[in-house]
């Protein structure tokens, strides 16, 4: 695969050039980059431990929704229509699942892999959407949860939002392209 | 507020289907897991998170933070209406979406925060979110990342004859999504009920 290898090694190039390319600026600015860098990541900790509640929230009720079988009952409940642009059910658990859990989410889409083949229009279709889509809720309570924030306005309401555009758009693109 | 119907909804919902289908076990079970997990996640987060508060820092401190964006602020103040050009929260904003889309989750999430924390800076009603947390947060969750690494992977895996076929749907999907997440947000930014 020397596509994915090359999009592989140009992110960490990315990174890369973050990590050193920072310090190596920040020296020949007469920064003392050493000093610098300790006085900025001393806040890493308390960053941290602001978290927690925030996403001892969210994980432990998406934990319990999990662990429940609320999933496979709403899967129950779908309509069929969806079938006929071969969404199946497992789509739509996955598209459901995207913004609760990555994990489990990919899950799914490795069961839709094993089951259907890694070249099938579903397999296709699962791995656009999970490109597309985000894990909503995580990154709304790490994110909020950094600075306590917990009046959210329409934060949640854009992001889900965007991830439905994110599955139709993925639907037509693959209908396009796969189809 | 949203954020308060989907976590009840998460949890009733859990605990009647639970009752409902005899799985009240494996429910109770995976409570201690989760709240263990969510720590295990948050304090995981340190080492990585210092790491690029100490290099954003350096960024800063040297003006790299600030020729950055000024290079961006042309299409950052048109997004971000409330926060000044030359403010760090930009440069945090910017570096983070670049972490983003090209899938570097380790330094994308530590960034973000960090944007967060300049944003909130700028911030008069603490405890409540602003515009441009709403915009920020909205693009973040709309997903930038152009290559989805963790699909390929997996198609790979299972043993695809093409795994990077995706790709280019890929982008065109998510551009959608986060064209449309831009839109949506700066619509509700404009609604009554989402004013101070």
């Amino acid at each position: 695969m020397p596509i994915n290898e090359l999009v592989s090694t140009i992110s960490n190039l990315i990174l890369i050039l973050f990590l050193v390319g920072i310090p190596v600026y920040g020296s020949l600015k007469g920064v003392r980059v050493y000093e610098t860098f300790v006085d900025g990541a001393k806040q890493g900790f308390e960053i941290a431990v602001n978290i927690i509640p925030y996403l001892v929230a969210i994980l432990v009720a998406v934990g319990m929704f999990r662990a429940s079988g609320a999933m496979d009952i709403i899967m129950g409940m779908l309509p069929s229509v969806f079938l006929d642009f071969g969404v199946t059910s497992e789509i739509i658990a996955m598209a459901l699942t995207r913004p609760l859990s990555g994990s489990a989410s990919l899950g799914i889409l490795g069961e839709i892999v094993t089951s259907q083949g890694p070249d099938s229009f579903q397999a296709r279709l699962g791995s656009v959407i999970l490109g597309s889509t985000e894990t909503t809720l995580y990154v709304v309570a790490v994110y909020f949860g950094a600075v306590s924030i917990t009046r959210t306005k329409y934060a949640v309401h854009a992001g889900l939002m965007a991830d439905l555009v994110g599955v139709i758009a993925s639907i037509i693109v693959c209908r396009l392209f796969f189809g | 507020m949203l954020l308060n119907i989907i976590w009840l909804f998460l949890l009733v919902a859990s605990t009647v289907t639970a009752l409902m289908t005899g799985n009240l076990k494996n429910l109770v079970n995976s409570v201690p897991e989760a709240a263990m997990n969510a720590f295990k996640l948050s304090i995981g987060l340190t080492g990585i998170m210092a790491l690029w508060l100490g290099i954003m820092k350096i960024a800063e401190v040297s003006g790299l933070t600030n020729r950055l964006s000024s290079l961006i602020a042309p299409i950052m103040v048109r997004l971000f209406p409330g926060v000044p050009r030359d403010h760090p929260a930009i440069a945090a904003m910017a570096a983070n979406m670049i972490a983003n889309m090209f899938g570097l989750n380790n330094a994308a999430t530590p960034l973000g925060i960090k944007a967060m924390k300049d944003l909130d800076s700028l911030n008069t009603t603490k405890g409540s979110a602003t515009h441009a947390m709403c915009m920020f947060l909205a693009i973040n969750t709309s997903s930038l990342q152009l290559v989805p690494f963790g699909a390929i992977a997996l198609l790979a895996a299972g043993g695809s004859s093409d795994p990077t076929i995706i790709i280019f749907p890929a982008i065109v999907a998510t551009s959608f999504s986060t064209v449309s997440a831009v839109c949506i947000a700066r619509f509700m930014s404009k609604l009554k009920r989402f004013q101070d």
